[in-house]
């Protein structure tokens, strides 16, 4: 059983990894082949450092991205954690309202 | 009042940031309670906002990633997402959307594809709201009669229970779901997200739609696990969506990340009002959602038979849109202020 999941899961990953345009979350016509350029002349500071990288290297800016995302997410569900368990609400257990 | 306005640095456009935090708040309080990312509801706001269209549907999967995570990690701890259930239906999803994919590229090859996709959408939309109103329908009925013959009602019960003929199908590998409660063949999942997949790849959507009602109606979860479990999947495919599209230069990291904002605050409420709006609330709240979303892409159809209508059909299934949001989650929030008074209520009533 174990290696039956093992394999699966191995199955899951090489598939999102190599198969193209899967698994995408939202709708939409595929982006175009459009090049967009920032125009970084009227930014300073960390935007200006953004356009830059967005500019010079998608790859790191996707990086940057994918990494920021979720890490914002987490910080951002904890912080709405506290605010919740400040309020008194239980969250923790739900009773079960179907089958 | 400059300062209700912040530059983004990619796309070169201002924008009304409060406008963002409020499409925030008002998505992330939608996915969290139906367990769907919602790019239906976020690419006209996004839109109306001002935002370049190239950058609007990268923007949304970004925010849609961090909030999906948000409200798994809420759902997670109530027990509601069931992880095995998630990882086999992930790979029945990816799958299923490559051919779905293909399947379009092969109708565009062929001409007339929006047309076919559209119709499409509007059919299986339709299903999807006969289904979940034909349940409750169902169960209302049982509940009357159970009354009338003096019994009591069983509160686990449900309406439509196709999933208890699927769950005879003994094809192994059998799979127990703990969190869902339930064994079944690791086929049934995994051909019921090849499908739902399917779907998703045809009519270009992310498929928590489609996704959220099988899970209840063909693969038998209660609706707390479907809706958990359904975001457990946008998460994943979500970072991966906008992986995809942030390499192809289409996201703006500053706007999904103000989203975000209000989204975090808007997946807690949404996520919290599971435990106050039973499973039977939640499908009719979801049925009523499918219904609207139906009405717009009708909106969007009807240009294609009677000219000179697109200007206002656009509006009107925009502000359809946006009304349905600004509605669905006035009600949630509501219904979660209300459960909450009363369990802090009683929390303090016990002390």
């Amino acid at each position: 059983m174990y290696k039956l999941w093992t394999k699966m899961t191995c199955l899951a990953a090489a598939a999102a990894v190599f198969l193209p345009k899967t698994v995408i979350a939202a709708g939409g016509e595929p982006a175009s082949l459009l090049v967009i350029v920032a125009d970084t002349r009227k930014l300073s500071g960390w935007e200006a450092w953004f356009a830059n990288l967005y500019n010079e290297s998608h790859i790191y800016f996707t990086i940057v991205t994918v990494v920021a995302i979720p890490i914002i997410g987490v910080i951002l569900g904890v912080l709405a954690d506290l605010v919740m368990n400040h309020i008194g609400i239980d969250l923790k257990s739900r009773e079960l309202s179907e089958h | 009042m400059d300062w209700l306005y912040v530059l983004m640095p990619i796309s070169g456009v201002t924008i009304f940031w409060p406008g963002l935090v409020i499409l925030g708040i008002g998505v992330g309080i939608i996915g969290g309670f139906f367990g769907m990312g919602g790019a239906w509801m976020v690419t006209p706001g996004l839109n109306i906002l001002g935002f370049p269209m190239a950058f609007a549907i990268g923007t949304d999967i970004a925010h849609m990633a961090g909030k999906s995570l948000i409200s798994t990690m809420r759902h997670g701890r109530f027990g509601n997402v069931d992880y095995r259930l998630g990882v086999i239906m992930i790979i029945g999803t990816v799958f299923g959307f490559e051919i779905g994919a293909q399947m379009i590229m092969w109708l565009e090859r062929i001409g007339k594809v929006d047309m076919i996709v559209r119709w499409m959408y509007v059919i299986l939309l339709v299903l999807i709201a006969w289904m979940v109103f034909a349940d409750v329908a169902k169960k209302r009925k049982m509940e009357k009669e159970l009354k009338a013959k003096g019994q009591d009602v069983d509160k686990l019960a449900t309406g439509i229970e196709w999933h208890k003929t699927f769950h005879k199908l003994k094809i192994p590998p059998m799979v127990h779901f703990k969190a869902a409660g339930f064994t079944c063949s690791a086929w049934l999942p995994i051909i019921i997200s090849f499908v739902t997949g399917w779907l998703a790849g045809i009519l270009g959507i992310g498929g928590g739609l489609i996704r959220m009602p099988a899970l209840i109606y063909f693969i038998g979860c209660p609706t707390h696990i479907a809706v958990g479990t359904d975001l457990f999947e946008v998460m994943i495919s979500g970072l991966y969506g906008a992986a995809t599209y942030t390499y192809k230069g289409r996201t703006e990291l500053l706007a999904a990340v103000i989203m975000l904002c209000g989204a975090a605050m808007g997946a807690q409420v949404g996520t919290v009002a599971t435990k106050y709006i039973k499973g039977y609330g939640i499908r009719i709240a979801f049925g009523i959602a499918v219904v609207g979303c139906c009405i717009s892409v009708i909106m969007k159809l009807i240009p294609k038979y009677v000219a000179g209508t697109q200007v206002v059909m656009d509006i009107a299934s925009t502000t359809l849109i946006l009304g349905l949001v600004a509605a669905l989650s006035l009600y949630i929030l509501v219904k979660m202020v209300q459960g909450a008074k009363q369990e802090v209520a009683a929390k303090k009533g016990r002390a």
